[in-house]
């Protein structure tokens, strides 16, 4: 039953006190400036340390996973090979796929925290501002 | 013990007037009716009212992201998930586990990509999101179509697989008492929604996961201590059970006679999972993009976890009953999960797995109910009949309506299809989640100028080219187990069509936008600027 309580203005339905700052329509005023927001500094530094981290990273995930899963369509042999006791390659590779999915995870929120949440942080505080 | 015992259980099962030897269906039926007990009366205790459309749809944004993330994994973990990965696994061996991986994967999807965005921008439906910056109308009509076929096509194959459930847990072979247990978990599943709405169905989602993921972890715990933690011995002794021997520990036992089949059936899973409409509500129903990306680190752990515990129960299984004794009892390999709880842990322990697994159903299948009823009510009757300008009440009772309609067909298909083949129908709707809604989304949140014609040739070609081809494909005709045996009409070699209709909706998204008339800068700046700071998004859409 925990409402909004780190970060303003997104609740779409109850607004918050934060929401003022922008003078949405709810209210009757005029909404907030997105032009201008978007044509700040601080927006674009946004942009470019979202995109910078999620595009390469989703691509190198997703060839990661394509690899394991042709390796497992197309080279049987390669998955047989034994790595230890019974376990071959292919359940190596597997779980693998596991750990590398937690990292991946562990990674975004560590650069979601230390670069994301400032930099939007930044672009709130200029909007309130702007408008 | 085990093997023996085991057995038994299972010719009981296959022999309705023999007792039931092991498995206790008093017991089960017991502690399934004490779940629902509890589950109703948590759902009548959280939803006082449920009267506005943000309080029915999404529980009002209130779930913490702990919480949503723990139902976020419980959608997922559905029957086909629980005991269908871990039977494929004691039966067929590595593939089972290569296909467990991609459902693992899929959620670095929603993490990266879809999740903070989508709840920046969007308030119930997909539809929100896409009809935020083009013309409401065409936009919401066809996201509409794609949440509900997409939804009832995976109702469709959670329902079918209760009836083989039932005969194994229950005990009930007849075609009667089957299609009976099916009316009575539609209409519970029913009363949930109705009662809970969103926040009613999380809860019971919640409780549902908690239990399951409580239950594989205990298990597996036990497994390993039972095989002093090796691995390599569980797998050794799965070899000597299994009549496939050592090729259950390489590649190709279920695959492997049609690869690009299995490469493209994992293109559909690692990018249908988080594009499926029941995951895409989730991310609506806590408060802020923070929050989803805390649901979905909790639901990755989990996901992980659980996946983990698949591959050893999977394999313990076979190690501890055997396949063939998988294979011949009712179910099939649905039964390896509940065969194994009672080798390891008796009547009881059967019975908790029969009461999640039923759990399992009831809850997935209640949360694929409410996203269409959500979809039709938002989308259709309040966006598009009446034009953006319906009474909050009136629009939940439309929601209401239909639930039990969606309801109502899921519980007549399911009977329908009861002990039919209807695996292909998850392949189909991960596909179909892929191509018609991926596609959009992606080019909604990322691509400045994507517009109306874009989004509506990308939804339609996903959505059609998916159709088409597995009417075309011998999942339908022109194998054994098709649909239609003795017909063959099929043209397209491969049962998933995901690796030609993923890149086609793309390429029709891609292709439309460039061509149809540039959407309002305005809008478009505004949208780009909502994806990524969540600014505005009290607006009414």
């Amino acid at each position: 039953m925990t409402l909004a309580t780190d970060s303003p203005g997104r609740h779409s339905v109850a607004p918050g006190h934060e929401q003022d700052l922008f003078d949405t329509d709810e209210h009757g005023g005029r909404g907030p400036d997105f032009a201008a927001i978007r044509g700040s500094a601080e927006f674009a530094l946004l942009r470019r340390r979202s995109r910078r981290f999620i595009f390469p990273v989703s691509a190198l995930a997703m060839a990661w996973y394509m690899t394991f899963v042709l390796l497992a369509a197309y080279d049987h042999p390669f998955m047989s090979i034994q790595v230890l006791g019974l376990i071959n390659m292919g359940i190596v590779l597997g779980l693998a796929q596991f750990l590398s999915t937690v990292v991946i995870m562990l990674l975004y929120c560590r650069y979601a925290k230390r670069q994301l949440d400032p930099a939007l942080e930044a672009v709130r505080a200029r909007a309130g501002r702007a408008s | 013990m085990t093997g023996a015992h085991v057995l038994n259980m299972a010719a009981a099962a296959t022999a309705p007037s023999t007792t039931a030897v092991g498995a206790n269906p008093m017991l089960n039926l017991g502690m399934f009716v004490g779940f629902v007990a509890v589950t109703l009366y948590v759902v009548h205790r959280v939803s006082s009212g449920n009267t506005t459309t943000s309080s029915y749809y999404a529980a009002g944004g209130e779930f913490t992201g702990g919480q949503n993330g723990i139902a976020l994994s419980g959608d997922f973990l559905s029957a086909a998930s629980f005991l269908g990965i871990a039977g494929m696994i004691a039966v067929h061996g590595y593939d089972g586990f290569v296909y467990s991986v991609g459902w693992v994967v899929a959620w670095l999807v929603g993490l990266l990509l879809i999740g903070e965005m989508l709840r920046n921008t969007g308030r119930f439906t997909m539809g929100d999101v896409l009809a935020y910056r083009m013309r409401q109308r065409p936009v919401r009509v066809a996201a509409a179509a794609s949440t509900l076929l997409i939804s009832y096509f995976y109702l469709l194959a959670q329902i079918a697989g209760a009836g083989g459930l039932v005969s194994l847990l229950l005990n009930i072979t007849s075609k009667l008492g089957q299609s009976l247990a099916i009316v009575v978990a539609g209409a519970i599943m029913i009363l949930y929604v109705l009662i809970g709405g969103m926040k009613g169905t999380t809860w019971v989602q919640i409780i549902k996961a908690t239990l399951l993921l409580l239950c594989m972890a205990l298990i597996t715990v036990f497994l390993l201590g039972r095989f002093g933690f090796d691995l390599s011995d569980i797998l050794g002794q799965a070899t000597q059970h299994n009549s496939l021997a050592g090729a259950i520990l390489a590649p190709g036992t279920l695959y492997g006679k049609n690869e690009l089949d299995f490469v493209s059936l994992a293109l559909a899973l690692v990018l249908g999972i988080c594009s499926l409409p029941h995951v895409l509500m989730r991310f609506y129903t806590v408060p802020n993009a923070r929050q989803v990306r805390r649901s979905l680190v909790w639901a990755i752990w989990s996901m992980v976890g659980f996946y983990f515990c698949t591959l050893i129960v999977g394999y313990s299984a076979t190690a501890l009953v055997g396949s063939d004794a998988i294979l011949h009892a009712p179910g099939k390999e649905n039964s390896a999960a509940p065969l194994l709880a009672y080798a390891v842990g008796g009547p009881v322990l059967l019975g908790l797995v029969s009461a999640v697994a039923f759990a399992t159903i009831l809850a997935v299948v209640a949360g694929l109910t409410l996203t269409a009823s959500v979809s039709f009510a938002h989308d259709v009757y309040a966006n598009i009949i009446k034009r953006g300008d319906a009474e909050p009440r009136k629009e939940v009772r439309v929601a209401r309506l239909t639930a039990v309609t969606m309801g109502v067909l899921a519980i007549l298909g399911g009977i329908l299809v009861n002990g039919k083949n209807v695996a292909f129908l998850v392949a189909l709707a991960l596909a179909l989640a892929a191509s018609a809604n991926l596609s959009t989304l992606l080019y909604s949140l990322f691509w400045r100028r994507f517009n109306t014609a874009g989004a509506l040739a990308g939804i339609y070609s996903g959505l059609g080219s998916c159709m088409l081809l597995i009417v075309l494909s011998p999942v339908v005709s022109g194998s054994p187990d098709a649909i239609f045996p003795n017909m063959d009409f099929h043209v397209f070699p491969l049962s998933n069509p995901g690796i030609v209709s993923i890149p086609l909706s793309f390429i029709c998204g891609f292709v439309a936008t460039l061509v149809g008339s540039r959407a309002d800068p305005a809008k478009q700046t505004e949208m780009e600027v909502r994806a990524l700071t969540g600014i505005g998004s009290g607006l009414p859409t």
